[in-house]
């Protein structure tokens, strides 16, 4: 007998959450997080680096040293959960927001400031040479971190790719065809989405009607789940688990990650002309770093001495980074040729002697 | 060793790649079992399996993001777009990473991958499957825009544009696919990128085309011969980065020019030869160069693309209008 109104497909989407904003645990850690305060402390230190590093990009900004800067306040745990899950043979796919992953991979904070201060030295990354440079066409990165994943399985190497996404990036058909090949190729692909709810001026609530960016996923036969995105475990545990899976073959995952953009969009935006100050204060008490570290004080691993340490620490390395990008030897003008193709085309000789004869051959 | 068509030579260019180089793989629309709606890519999936040669989902925009993935990771894509007017979804990744990517990096990453298409009109195919928009790709920097317009040259250019470290975007013309054959060799000797081949030595008149339109362009330089006229025939090849070298050489010696192509004369890479020659050969000119070209229109359905294409009649015409002037000294 057929059940001619059978129901043939259903899903559901979970919401994972270990720590609360009060920084109270609501359920067990797994491993490797389980009692675990030298992995803490290393995720606090790569926070706090985060914030004061955007602290200190946007006052570069503010006094003319560097150009528009995407502000990270209070989305660092997303950038540095995910970073600290992936290992480092894998590839970081970014887009534009996500400086904490990549400081945790080992790009230098001078990159960070030569890239956004209009150099393109800032994306040599020497530390991590296969990661992608900052993407700022929305959604693209994803199907570049699919086509990564597909070259990690056609060389059947044990390698992931993880893909960052705004939530207006899920509007984008990149994303779906980039979900949609990762599923039917069951490619070592993570994609993440950093939902702050705001892409530019325009609201979550106008952007889709799916009551989560993460059920995208489940059209496109990934499996998907949305999680607590100022809860570091949260974000760690869930990018490792899926990653362990895509390396083991067991195809693509997508992590929605629930956060809140507190500050503008980029230096270039002024958020008080679309949204209330009240609904952004309001997020203030979910911060990240602070749920935290109010966990490891209640863990008696962490102390005022212990804060305020980190945090000469951090000022000193972010100073000493500051003081290498202003010394910076600027690259030669010629440089804008010299890296089109491998070799200069003999029609680009005749130009690139112009730039020469104005500009000289150094800076 | 029987002669073979272009769309042959690019099979058996393909092949040979696929063999020499276990980072090639090939991506497209139906080129698997299929063989490629031209059948381009023909038993290649049967010869080299179904890891090299994938037949994707259908999405345009997904085939220029993947490779551009793939090929930062070592590996040679060669995506095949199954009509030019298809390949727009790719725009984005073509424009703003492809071509980019080694600029924007130093060096550290690259995009060595060929996207084939092909394209031009004079199939009787339907809406969209004829328009010739190269100069969409020539204006891009960090590209490589390359059109063969023989069995000969679809092989030995293919073979440079898989192997060269930078993204080539390769233009197949579809009305020739099957037009002439020729004896190829599977030698694996590839013909040199950023250069223009002289087809046929000249004294009178040169002519500048590639694509379809070489041959249109061949059989008014037979007719000016039989007429005593002596044209030299320029096949650009690459049309991105052009070779005005020899172009500018060939004028040096004929004093005329007349360019040739099919795509719609605003903006035409046909504008681009032109200006160079009036920047670098005003002095050697007895003529103004004059292009013949598509028309700036929407490419007519197929009951009046050949009014649409460049006739032999209008270039002989074009070629007897330069070949009047005398240069007043």
């Amino acid at each position: 007998m057929t059940d001619n109104n059978a129901v043939v497909a259903q899903f559901e989407i979970r919401y994972h959450q270990f720590l609360t904003k009060e920084g109270v645990l609501v359920q067990p850690l797994p491993e490797p997080l389980d009692n675990n305060p030298t992995l803490w402390k290393e995720m606090y230190y790569h926070l706090v680096r985060n914030r004061m590093f955007d602290e200190k990009a946007i006052k570069l900004q503010r006094t003319g040293q560097m150009s528009t800067y995407p502000s990270t306040e209070g989305q660092e745990a997303i950038a540095v959960g995910v970073g600290m899950a992936m290992h480092r043979e894998d590839v970081l796919v970014p887009y534009y927001r996500e400086c904490g992953a990549h400081l945790v991979r080992g790009v230098k904070m001078d990159e960070m400031f030569m890239y956004w201060g209009g150099d393109e030295r800032g994306s040599l990354y020497e530390q991590i040479p296969n990661d992608f440079p900052y993407c700022v066409p929305i959604a693209t990165q994803c199907l570049h971190a699919a086509g990564v994943a597909a070259a990690f399985k056609y060389k059947q190497e044990k390698r992931a790719a993880v893909s960052f996404i705004g939530d207006g990036g899920t509007s984008k058909g990149d994303f779906y065809e980039a979900m949609n090949v990762a599923g039917v190729w069951h490619l070592p692909v993570v994609f993440l989405i950093n939902n702050n709810q705001w892409a530019i001026s325009v609201p979550i609530s106008q952007q889709t009607a799916c009551k989560t960016l993460a059920q995208k996923g489940i059209a496109a036969g990934l499996s998907a789940e949305q999680v607590d995105g100022d809860d570091i475990f949260a974000v760690y545990h869930a990018t490792h688990l899926a990653l362990d899976r895509a390396r083991q073959g067991k195809g693509a995952h997508v992590i929605e990650a629930i956060t809140y953009r507190m500050g503008d969009h980029t230096t270039a935006d002024d958020a008080s002309r679309y949204r209330d100050n009240e609904a952004v204060q309001k997020h203030r008490d979910e911060c990240p770093i602070l749920r935290l570290r109010k966990f490891m004080e209640s863990q008696n691993v962490w102390n005022a001495a212990d804060e305020s340490a980190l945090i000469e620490k951090i000022a000193a390395d972010i100073e000493a980074a500051v003081t290498r990008y202003q010394q910076l030897t600027p690259c030669p003008v010629t440089d804008m040729f010299d890296y089109l193709y491998e070799t200069l085309p003999d029609a680009l000789q005749e130009q690139r002697d112009e730039v020469i004869a104005y500009f000289g051959d150094r800076s | 060793m029987s002669a073979i068509t272009l769309v042959e030579a690019v099979n058996q260019a393909l092949a040979h790649e696929l063999a020499r180089d276990e980072n090639v793989v090939l991506l497209g629309e139906d080129i698997g079992m299929n063989g490629g709606v031209f059948r381009a890519t023909a038993g290649l999936q049967a010869r080299f399996g179904s890891k090299r040669v994938i037949d994707t989902p259908l999405a345009e925009t997904m085939l220029g993001g993947l490779g551009v993935g793939m090929a930062t990771q070592g590996l040679r894509p060669v995506v095949e777009i199954q009509f030019m007017g298809f390949i727009y979804p790719a725009m984005d990744h073509i424009v703003n990473h492809a071509s980019r990517m080694r600029n924007r990096t130093r060096g550290r990453l690259t995009c060595p991958m060929v996207i084939r298409t092909p394209y031009g009109a004079g199939i009787r195919a339907p809406e969209h499957h004829s328009e010739s928009t190269e100069s969409m790709f020539t204006h891009i920097p960090g590209l490589r825009v390359v059109v063969p317009s023989s069995p000969f040259r679809a092989y030995g250019l293919l073979l440079a544009a898989i192997r060269d470290p930078d993204p080539v975007i390769f233009l197949e013309p579809s009305r020739i696919y099957r037009l002439i054959k020729q004896e190829v060799p599977d030698n694996g000797e590839a013909l040199p990128l950023d250069t223009c081949f002289v087809l046929k030595e000249g004294t009178d008149v040169t002519l500048v085309s590639w694509g379809a339109m070489m041959h249109e362009t061949l059989q008014v330089a037979q007719q000016l011969e039989n007429d005593g006229i002596s044209a030299e025939v320029i096949d650009v090849a690459t049309l991105k980065p052009l070779d005005m070298d020899t172009i500018l050489q060939s004028v040096s010696k004929t004093g005329r020019c007349v360019v040739i192509h099919e795509a719609a004369r605003t903006s035409g890479f046909g504008a681009e030869i032109a200006a160079e020659l009036g920047e670098k050969a005003w002095d050697v000119l007895k003529a103004p160069v004059l292009r013949v070209t598509g028309f700036d229109t929407i490419v007519p359905l197929y009951r009046k693309e050949m009014q649409y294409l460049p006739s032999v009649e209008r270039i002989r015409d074009t070629v007897d209008a330069v070949l009047v002037y005398e240069r007043i000294v």
